[in-house]
């Protein structure tokens, strides 16, 4: 369906997503890439080896999720912009998502943004905890935002509400 | 209207200056294209149509289809996609094929009168990723390079990238093409190297050898020992009702037009096309603040890459498959569109209509390659609809069947700025090589880039090309 849609089933991310246990310990990333295609810098970044090496360009990333320890630097490196971090320990009240975003304006730090899923469509608002656009980050910046925990593997995009009027 | 913030770009722009159109003052800034500032003041209608006198405004932005004549300083038929903005100009609608009496007599003059020809060991024809990987490594090997391109900017497609790009560490992955432009053009050797700028390569005589070029309105002759043709692909068109309306658009000419230029090509966006053009152009489109209302495709599946297509779909915007352009509407220009469903068989279904009001169809159905001078070289072709149509037949080392004549990059078969540079080394390799230029290394070189490249198309995505490619080799 994804090949029609651009929008992946439940039945592909259930492939890519980490085990509940590993989920609850603390953050990691989330690697939405399922087409063979000539990419790796998502290898490259990882300093911790947590992604293997490719043994063919083509092949599709492979994630060590006792490895990851959701630092996050691959998140800009990643030419298909589909890595996100979840943290489901980062507070009682929510599930910190980090998440690409090349558009302006940025949020500010603690701005009310409304929360998009994987169509684009709003299914909530959410806070902006933090906006991390450094050299590292090279023109991608990381939003850090803070979703109940029922999206957190639903919401993985932002729409400032100022943009809306 | 000029975009001011951008989250990848910084304009640089000339000093504002005032001009005239059809006896209306405008601003503009000094330097960029008359279409852009027109544009910019909301003029998208530029000339009438020779027969019927239907608007038309500009479709290719660099200086390819003629669409865009306009009558500028009392001369007319001057592509105002290309011709710079001078203050106090005088730009006006042209009507059909406008008049010749009053215009200068001979704008193109020859340098040298005839007897200047130059010399160099290896021309390149064009400045993208693969022309100047073909020149770096042409001087790697020790041969001089006159380098050719009709823009006023080296890099070819890579300076409208505003992405990211695929591919490994070796071919820039993740580095933008825009950056990577800069990397290859510094990497060039200034000292072996002689780069001409705003330089066409209108023809080549077969006979003795030499190419014909216009450089800033003069005309000069080049008289190469090889030549590499690296002039990559052009937007291919699509046939419906109304497709010369202004605000209908090559996906390429949109993106030129705000990446290049800074100028939005309107407010609400279809894009024909969910390749990965289509596809980067859309998000593309959003980045400088403008609406895309739909992706469609005609195809049953999305052509590019799924991660490009779920970005857009992030955005908001819907793709439709199985879609395609039943007409467009609009007085002067670009107004509305119905689109609607095919079947299995590639039949339009009554019924399936939608009608979409945008002001802009940018058209991304593919490229072929650029391939006149080939042609005009007696270079044997094919067509090849995996490669992007007509294809010059070529051995490993990129060589064509004209001895002497290299290709390499989309014109050799649509693909990827990865390969282009790949194959751009490789020619510019054994093109030297064969004037016996060796730095000791070529073997190796050679062999490495060959390898590259089967190692780029060995993935699914690349099927298509693989096959093409073996009836070429
Ligand atoms: C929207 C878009 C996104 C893309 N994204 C990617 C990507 O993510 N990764 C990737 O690997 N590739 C990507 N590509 C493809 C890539 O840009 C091209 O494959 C690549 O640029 C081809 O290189 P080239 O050197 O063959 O041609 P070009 O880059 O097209 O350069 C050809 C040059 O030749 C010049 N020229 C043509 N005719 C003449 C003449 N007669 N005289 C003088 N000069 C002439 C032109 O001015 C031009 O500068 C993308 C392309 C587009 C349009
Ligand atoms: S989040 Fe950090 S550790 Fe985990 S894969 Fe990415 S770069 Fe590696
Ligand atoms: S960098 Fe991103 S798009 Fe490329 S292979 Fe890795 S996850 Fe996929
Ligand atoms: S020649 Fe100007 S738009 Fe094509």
């Amino acid at each position: 369906m994804i090949e029609k849609t651009g929008v992946p089933t439940p039945q592909d991310l259930w492939k890519v997503f980490p085990p509940k246990e590993r989920l609850e310990k603390g953050p990691v990333a989330i690697i939405e890439c399922f087409q063979r295609i000539p990419c790796d810098p998502c290898y490259t970044a990882c300093k911790k080896e947590a992604i293997q090496e490719f043994e063919d360009i083509n092949d599709l990333p492979q994630i060590d999720f006792e490895i990851c320890n959701g630092c996050g630097l691959c998140i800009s490196r990643c030419p298909g912009l589909c890595i996100f971090i979840v943290d489901q320990t980062y507070s009682e009240t929510g599930v910190l998502i980090k998440l690409p975003f090349e558009f302006l304006p940025l949020p500010e730090k603690g701005e009310e943004v409304d929360a998009l899923n994987r169509k684009g469509e709003v299914v909530g608002k959410t806070k902006v905890v933090k906006v991390q656009n450094g050299r590292y980050e090279d023109k991608t910046p990381v939003i850090s935002i803070l979703v109940p925990k029922e999206l957190s593997m639903e919401v993985r995009n932002i729409r400032l509400r100022k943009n809306n009027d | 209207m000029h975009i001011k913030e951008h989250p990848i770009l910084a304009f640089k722009r000339g000093r504002r200056v005032e001009f005239f159109f059809d006896g209306k003052k405008m601003w503009g800034y000094e330097g960029e294209p008359i279409a852009a500032a027109l544009h910019a003041n909301g003029v998208r209608v530029l000339r009438r149509s020779i027969k019927l006198n239907r608007p038309r405004g500009f479709y290719c932005a660099i200086g390819n289809c003629s669409s865009c004549l306009m009558k500028v300083n009392g001369e007319p038929n001057v592509r105002v996609c290309v011709e710079r903005l001078e203050e106090g100009m005088v730009v006006g609608t042209q009507m059909a094929k406008g008049d010749l009496s009053r215009a200068k007599a001979n704008p193109i003059s020859s340098s040298g009168g005839g007897s200047g020809i130059r010399k160099t060991d290896i021309a390149v024809i064009g400045g993208g990723p693969a022309g100047l990987s073909a020149a770096i490594s042409a001087n790697q090997m020790g041969a001089k390079v006159t380098l050719l391109d009709r823009n006023s900017r080296i890099g070819g497609q890579l300076i409208k990238q505003t992405h990211m790009f695929f591919g490994s560490e070796k071919q820039y992955a993740f580095i933008r093409g825009i950056d990577i432009a800069d990397i290859l053009a510094d990497k060039l050797d200034k000292e072996m190297t002689d780069v001409m700028l705003n330089a066409t390569v209108l023809g080549y005589y077969r006979e003795d050898g030499v190419l014909g070029v216009e450089e800033n309105n003069r005309f000069t002759k080049i008289k190469p020992e090889r030549i590499i043709v690296a002039t990559g692909a052009s937007e291919k068109v699509l046939a419906f009702p109304n497709n010369d309306l202004p605000g209908i658009y090559g996906a390429g000419a949109a993106q030129t037009l705000m990446n290049e230029h800074g100028v939005v090509p309107g407010n609400n966006v279809l894009m024909v096309g969910a390749g990965n053009i289509g596809l980067i152009v859309s998000y593309q489109l959003m980045q400088a603040g403008i609406n895309v209302k739909a992706i469609i495709e005609a195809a049953s599946k999305i052509g590019g890459y799924w991660v490009h297509a779920s970005k857009v779909r992030r955005l908001g915007v819907p793709i439709y498959t199985s879609y395609t352009v039943k007409k467009a509407d609009g007085r002067e220009s670009l107004e509305r569109v119905t689109i609607w469903q095919l079947d299995k068989n590639w039949q339009p279904l009554k019924g399936t209509e939608i009608d979409l009001n945008v002001d802009v169809m940018c058209i991304a159905v593919g490229l072929s390659p650029l391939a006149e001078l080939l042609w005009q070289a007696g270079c044997q072709m094919k067509y090849i609809p995996e490669l992007g149509g007509h294809t010059p037949l070529r051995g490993e080392d990129m060589q064509t069947t004209v001895k002497g004549i290299y290709v390499a990059g989309d014109v050799a078969g649509v693909e990827e700025a990865s390969s282009a540079m790949v194959e751009g080394s490789l020619a510019g390799l054994c093109a030297a090589k064969s004037l016996g230029y060796d730095n000791g290394r070529f073997k190796e070189l050679r062999e490495e880039a060959i390898n590259e490249l089967m190692n780029l198309r060995s993935g699914p995505v690349s099927e298509g090309m693989r096959k093409g490619l073996e009836q070429l080799i």
